[in-house]
Parts: structure tokens; sequence; C-alpha cells
């Protein structure tokens, strides 16, 4: 990709996280023109910092997830670092408990869990020791390397002829005849026949001027990393208040616990410096792998997150403009990528998504949303 | 308005203790900053992470010791002893009222800002040997140093290649330098008081060696040096190193002019092209000095001389072969890195081969974040301290930027390594453990989608509701 503003593209993606850039590229797959437009680098945002996690029962993609989640590194032809399995593990029964029940959930859903007791959980975990009181372990789902996918889908994109232009940022929405017509950039204006709005905490901004009221806000998440530990035979554990995983390198990555509800400025946010709170995730950390608490913490890192007022994602191709699609996985995005990417290109396409029902998505939802929506559920910065 | 039970407001805790000012780094600038301080009535901590533990030594932590350390580094009350008697002014800041803490670093300094507001105060991470905690202050003084500007070469990962800084620290500092025959790189002020240093106290100076045309250093400490007998080998560079049980045996050195070759034995090599100031602290919390937080000593700069260190890189380059290592900690090599390919455990397929750090840049100015992500290239346990320069480097040379344009690879709390159970807040308040979720605690956001609006909905919500994450 030059630096060399395209006049046109038959879909200009607005966003490279990894849900933009996964809908680029099931578009390229087809054969269809597209350029994605990021006002930094792919992937810099949460899409390339979050936990890993590609386990998520709760969404209507979730099949579609499991299915090709798999097969991902030969698709794209770049390694992602999937892994199937997860475990989660608790040292409070009622953590335990609660953690049984949403297993016992995806039982009910046709998904193999199997319950475990201290002694098997330590077995299966052997960083963890006799605090732990057990667990629950997912036959399915498992974890990935969300920097490295975030590249994979770029460069499987490139490999197809898809365009990406990186430290660019959108500044608007041209419309008209009811249509997306084009996309003024920084470093031009690009003539589209289809729009995709994937531009995360942006893409409320982004989609006001069009009289689109597309409700998301956003918040810090903050994680931490440990040196090397000895490789655990499934790498996806966590629980203990945690996500996260165990790297193909070995390194502990987790996160969890309170966020803060920021402001967002029109070009992204200014900074993500991190808090105190690393002291908290290296205490459940410890707490959680016993025997790796001697282990030195080498670096933290803090993600901004938007996410929907029910936290469920935005999967919806507009009714006016009607050639602008838009998608906001709510914090939940990265696992789930390969599946809402085929998504994004179904109603793109096709106007509908083909796989699954996802109607449910839909931004008419949040038709009578309240102005206050932020202030009523306490998320206003 | 609604409280967001799960948001961190009211969680992070106040400061455990408070100073008017806390000095980091017990050298001359911040002995002498905290004394003043004392002396102006002000409550004054002084900490310094020195003496560092064997452990941290042996991983080149926070200077590129290069396994040169005597067994006395493993002495910790030996080390104490020796960080006192090194620094006489030590004292009088214990007499001026200081609260002077050694064996104390600072990993943290959090401050509110553009995408942070919820700290009680500004406040700086500290850890010593047995806990960490949170400290407040009025003024923060960084007099944090510098640390050892490193560059690769071939046989550099093996012990005996070490940084001036940590050299110095282990000879005067310390008294444990494991040298006895020492090659310098580089022929600067750095290099030439290195030399002068070390055959004072009793090691051997193999040679100085600069890859330009011209002694760099001073004229009265090149003329000292020359005076002590010891070569200066200009327009030649490194280009093999001899390897023995015990780490660097003999160096190469080679014309620059017309290849002649020049063999030397020595079992130390010492990297003493420049030093980088210590910023990390501050780099990390994204704040800029005011009136509040002051640098000084070598940490307030300047850079290293970028051109200097870039003609150096290259010098170095044209004699590594592709396997040589840049990041030691991930085992990346020259060729790993310019290609940017994934580390050894994973697979690399053939569509790896068409991509490199030039196809990178082609997407846009690359940064060494990128790089970071892609190969591990200073992901590792030493922090990126040993290869962050090498880095950016070569990611200048494959772009064709001056490496002074070229972003610097993010620094990341903690800037140190510190341990789990050292780093843990065992002490957090109720409100922390009271409202802690493992995501955002969002009610509605994990009900499966098949009964989103039917009558079940409710009873998952009040069931599971936030509390989940798969």
């Amino acid at each position: 990709m030059s630096e060399l503003c395209p006049k046109s593209a038959s879909v200009v993606v607005i966003g490279g996280g990894v849900t933009g850039l996964s809908a680029a590229w099931w578009l390229a797959r087809d054969g269809i023109d597209v350029v994605v437009i990021d006002k930094g680098i792919v992937g810099w945002e949460a899409s390339g910092r979050n936990g890993g996690g590609c386990s998520h029962y709760q969404s209507p993609l979730f099949a579609e997830e499991q299915r090709l989640w798999p097969i991902m590194d030969e698709l794209l032809g770049y390694p992602t670092e999937h892994r199937p399995e997860r475990i989660i593990i608790q040292r409070e029964q009622h953590a335990l408990d609660h953690y049984r029940h949403v297993g016992a959930m995806c039982r009910s859903m046709g998904y193999q869990v199997d319950d475990l007791d201290s002694q098997q959980a330590q077995e299966l975990v052997p960083l963890t020791d006799e605090t732990c009181l057990g667990g629950i372990h997912l036959r399915f789902g498992g974890h990935a390397n969300p920097q490295r996918t975030v590249q994979a889908f770029a460069w499987a994109l490139q490999d197809l002829g898809g365009r990406i232009m990186q430290h660019n940022p959108v500044l608007s929405i041209e419309v008209k005849g009811g249509k997306a017509a084009a996309v003024i950039t920084a470093k031009g204006r690009i003539e589209c026949d289809a729009l995709v709005v994937a531009a995360g905490p942006q893409s409320g901004m982004l989609l006001e001027p069009l009289g689109v009221n597309f409700p998301v806000t956003s918040a810090r998440a903050e994680m931490i990393v440990t040196e090397p530990a000895p490789m655990m035979k499934i790498g996806g554990v966590d629980g203990n208040g945690l996500y996260g995983r165990q790297t193909l390198r070995g390194n502990l990555a987790f996160g969890g616990g309170p966020h803060e509800w920021i402001a967002m400025a029109p070009d992204g946010p200014a900074a993500r410096p991190g808090s105190p709170l690393i002291r908290n995730l290296a205490r459940r950390v410890a707490e959680m792998f016993p025997k790796a608490a001697h282990l030195n913490v080498i670096r933290s890192w803090a993600g901004v997150i938007e996410n929907t007022p029910d936290g469920r994602p935005i999967l919806d191709r507009l009714t006016a403009p009607d050639n602008i699609t838009v998608a906001s996985m709510s914090g939940v995005g990265f696992g789930l990528s390969p599946a809402s990417g085929h998504a994004v290109r179904d109603l793109v396409i096709d106007g509908v998504c083909s796989f699954t029902d996802i109607a449910k998505l839909g931004l008419a939802r949040f038709a009578d949303l309240p102005a206050d929506w932020r202030e009523q559920r306490g998320w206003a910065a | 308005m609604t409280f967001d039970k799960y948001a961190i407001n009211g969680k992070i805790l106040p400061p455990v203790e408070r100073f008017d000012v806390i000095v980091v780094g017990a050298g001359s600038a911040g002995t002498e900053a905290a004394i003043a301080a004392a002396q102006a009535g002000k409550s004054v901590l002084l900490v310094d992470e020195n003496p560092v533990s064997g452990a941290a030594m042996g991983n080149d932590t926070p200077l590129f010791f290069g396994g040169r350390m005597t067994a006395a580094t493993q002495n910790s009350a030996r080390m104490l002893e020796q960080v006192f008697a090194s620094n006489p002014a030590l004292e009088a800041a214990f007499e001026a009222g200081v609260d002077v803490r050694l064996g104390t670093a600072a990993w943290g300094l959090y401050r509110n800002g553009p995408a942070i507001d919820t700290l009680p105060e500004a406040m700086l991470g500290l850890v010593d040997h047995e806990r960490s905690w949170m400290a407040g202050f009025g003024q923060l003084v960084l007099a944090t140093g510098a640390r050892d500007l490193v560059l690769g070469f071939a046989g550099w990962d093996q012990p005996g290649v070490m940084g001036a800084q940590a050299f110095q620290a282990l000879l005067t500092r310390y008294d444990a330098l494991a040298s006895r025959r020492v090659l310098i790189l580089g022929s600067g002020a750095l290099a030439l008081e290195s030399a002068l240093r070390a055959q004072q106290r009793g090691i051997e100076v193999a040679g100085l060696v600069e890859v330009l045309d011209t002694v760099q250093g001073p004229a009265e400490l090149i003329a000292q040096v020359r005076a002590a007998g010891i070569a200066i080998h200009t327009g030649h560079a490194l280009s093999a190193t001899r390897r023995g049980i015990d780490g660097v045996e003999g160096a190469t050195l080679v014309s620059r002019a017309d290849g002649a070759q020049v063999a030397l034995d020595c079992d130390t090599i010492c990297l003493a092209i420049g030093h980088v100031p210590a910023i990390e602290l501050l780099a990390a919390s994204g704040a800029q000095p005011d009136d509040t937080i002051a640098l000084v000593g070598d940490c307030a700069g300047p850079a290293p001389d970028m051109a200097y260190m870039q003609a150096w890189a290259r010098a170095l380059g044209q004699h590594a072969p592709g396997d040589t290592i840049v990041c030691q900690c991930e085992e990346v090599t020259r060729a790993d890195l310019l290609g940017v390919q994934p580390p050894r455990y994973l697979a690399r397929p053939a569509p790896m081969a068409a991509r490199s750090l030039a196809t990178l840049a082609a997407d846009g100015p690359a940064h060494p974040d990128q790089i970071k992500r892609l190969t591990r290239a200073g992901m590792g346990t030493c922090q990126g301290r040993r290869c962050r320069e090498q880095v950016a480097c070569l990611l200048a040379d494959a772009t064709n930027t001056p490496v002074a344009q070229v972003p610097t690879a993010s620094y990341r709390a903690p800037v140190r390594p510190v341990p789990l159970e050292l780093l843990a807040d065992w002490d957090e308040g109720q409100a922390m453990i009271a409202g802690w979720d493992v995501w955002f605690g969002i009610p509605t956001q994990w009900t499966p989608y098949a009964i989103v609006g039917t009558p079940e909905e409710a009873a998952h919500v009040s069931i599971v509701g936030g509390y989940s994450h798969v």
C-alpha cells in the first residue's frame, strides 16, 4: 500500500481492527475491491491487546467461530497461534459454583464441558495447587494470539489484492442520494459503492452527522504479562476473577477487574496509561498459580474498549444510508472475528447474514434509548 | 447518576506513605537533590535499586552486566556495604534527615491525565526484596541515571560482552568485576574513561576500537590513554569473537579500509559507544517533566549521538551473519528481524517468505512495537534493555530512515521485572474486592442469543449476570 490515496474502491472499511480486517478479508475472498482505512496502525487498539479468548457460547456467531478457528491458519496463510479448549479454575466456592452453572448451561447447548475437582484441576493445571477448589474444562473454544492474528488478517487481505491505508484518519462520510458516496480522509476522498463502519470507539462520532445513533461508550481495561512459565498442556487457563492465557512462549498474560469509563477524542484515545491496578492483577495471578508466584511481571498494558448499552454486538446494515454496514462487537470482538467478518460480508453483499440469525443484534433495539443512557448506567466519563 | 459498581472509581487506594519530595536514584545528582530538599525543611525519601540482586544482574537488569560479576555480588550484605562505601554523600543525606532506602526500586509512576482520572493522587510504585507499595509525593526528582547502549555483533550473546555502565558499576561501586583483559568498543569520553579506570584497577586493556577514522573523545583523555600505552584501533570494526567455556576469549578486528585483520585476546568486550538516559519511568507513565516532576543527572540527557550509534550499528552489522542474535531473551536473529518472522516455536508458512521489514514499512511508517509483536524482539525478561537500540537501528536502515526519526519502542510498567508475589497488593481495599468483575459486569452481555428477548432471559440475567467471561 503506497501513501497515495485511492480515488475509489467498491467497499471502504473504516477501522483496521480485527472486525474491520476480517470483514475486508471476507469481501476480498469474493474478489471485491476493498480498502481498509485506519487512523493509525492495524490492530493497534483493543484488537491487538486482549485476552485472546475464542469461546463465545452466548453469540449467534458461536458455531461459525468454532468452525473457523481451527482452520484459520490455513485460510489466512499466516499463524494465529490458535489452540483449542479452555479451563476455568476457581479458589472460592461461590465462584466455582457460578462457573459450574455456566458450564452446565454450555452442556445444555450441546457442548462438552467436564467438571473438574481439585485433584483433576491440579493435574491439568500444574501451576496451581491445593488451594484450587476445582473448575470446568471446556472441550470447545480456545485461544489465539491477538497481535499475530490481526496482522495475519491484514497480510491475508493484501495477498488477495485488498488495500490498507494506515495513518489516515477518516474525517467524514459523504452522503449523496441516500447513499454513502465517499469517505473523506486526511489523505483524500475515496468514493465507494458500500461502506463498512467498524471504527470501535470512534464509530459513534463518525455516524452521528448522518443522523445515525450508534450508541457506544469507551473504557480502559488493563492486563499484565509475566516472564515465561513452564508450558502447561492447555494454555487457555484462567479464573479467580481473571481472563487470559498462557502464551505459546510460556508467558502468563491476564487481565480483569475494574475499568475506567473515559471520554473519547475524535481522533481516538489520547493515551493508554495503565494504573496501579496491575498490583491487584498480580495478586490474583499469584493466587491462581501459586507455583508461578515467583515469576517476574515484565509488562502491562491498557486498552480502550467500546461497549454498547446491553454489552451485545451491533451488526447491522442501515436502512438510511442503505449501503452502510455497521459493526461493533462491544468488547468481545477478537475471538468472534473469523465469524463477524463473515457476517459483515454477508450484510454488505446480500443484506442478510447467510449462516445464522443476527436480527437481535440490529440497531433497532436502541430506537428508544434515552439520551442519558450512559449516566443511567454509571458509564459516563 | 448511577454508580457503576465495577468501575475503577474509588478502588485505587491512596498511597501508604507520603513525602514532600521523593528522589529516585542515589547517584551524585540524586543524593545532592535529596540533601538540598531536606535542608530546605522538606520530608524526603531517597530510593535506589542498588544493590540489585545477583539474579537481577544475571538477567542484565538494570545494566548490561554480561555475566562478568564475581561471586561477591551474591552476598547482599557486602554489596550494601559497597554501595555506602562508594558514595560518601549518602552519609550526609542521612545526617540531613533524608529517609534513605537502598535495594528499593521504582517500577511505576502514576498520575491522572487524559485517559485516567480516578487516582486519588499522583503516586510512585516501589518495591524492595519483601514487598511493593505506593508512595505519594509533592515533588518527584528522577535521578535514574543512564543505561547501557547495546549494539550486537557476532558472538555478543555470550558471557563477557557487557556495557560500559555495568563495567564501571562493577569496577567501582561494587568492586566485583570478573575481568582480566578488556577490549573496549568506542573512543568517546565514556570509552576513554572506562579504559583508564580499568587500567588503574589492574585490568589489562587490550585496546579500543573505533569504527570512524578519528578518535572521538576529548584531547586530554586521548592523551592520557595514549600515554598509558593503550592502542586505539580507528577505522576498525569487530568482525568475530572467539568463544570459550567462560565466554569471550578473543576478538578479531577488521580494518574498514583494507580488510586487514587484527586478532586480540580478551575475556571481556565492553560496549562504550554511548549510554541512554534511563527515562523509562516517565515514558511508561505518559507524563512530561513539569512543576512536580524533575529529571536530574544523566537521565536528563543528552540522548546518545544517533548518527554515531547508527554508524556503529552498520559497521558491526556488516560482519554479523543472519543468525546473529538481536534479542537474547527471545532468541530473535538478525534474519528473523529483517524478515519479520514469527518465533521458532511457530511454523513459518510459505507466504511469510514475502514479508520483511521493508514490506512492513511500505504499509506506512513502521513502529518498533509492531516488530515486537511480530518477531518478539524486545518482549523478553530484560524488557528490551539489550535490543531496543539495535531494533531501532535495523528498522532505520531497512527503511532508509535516520534512526532519530524512528519512534522508540514503548516502555511499560513495571519498568523493572517484579515478581508477582511482590507486585501483588495483598492489602487491597474492600471496594476492590467487592467491585471486581472478570470483564465489564454488564448483566446482559453473556445471555445466550437464543434466549435474548424470551421469558428465560430474566432468569439468566439474575443468575449469571455480568459475572462471566470465555
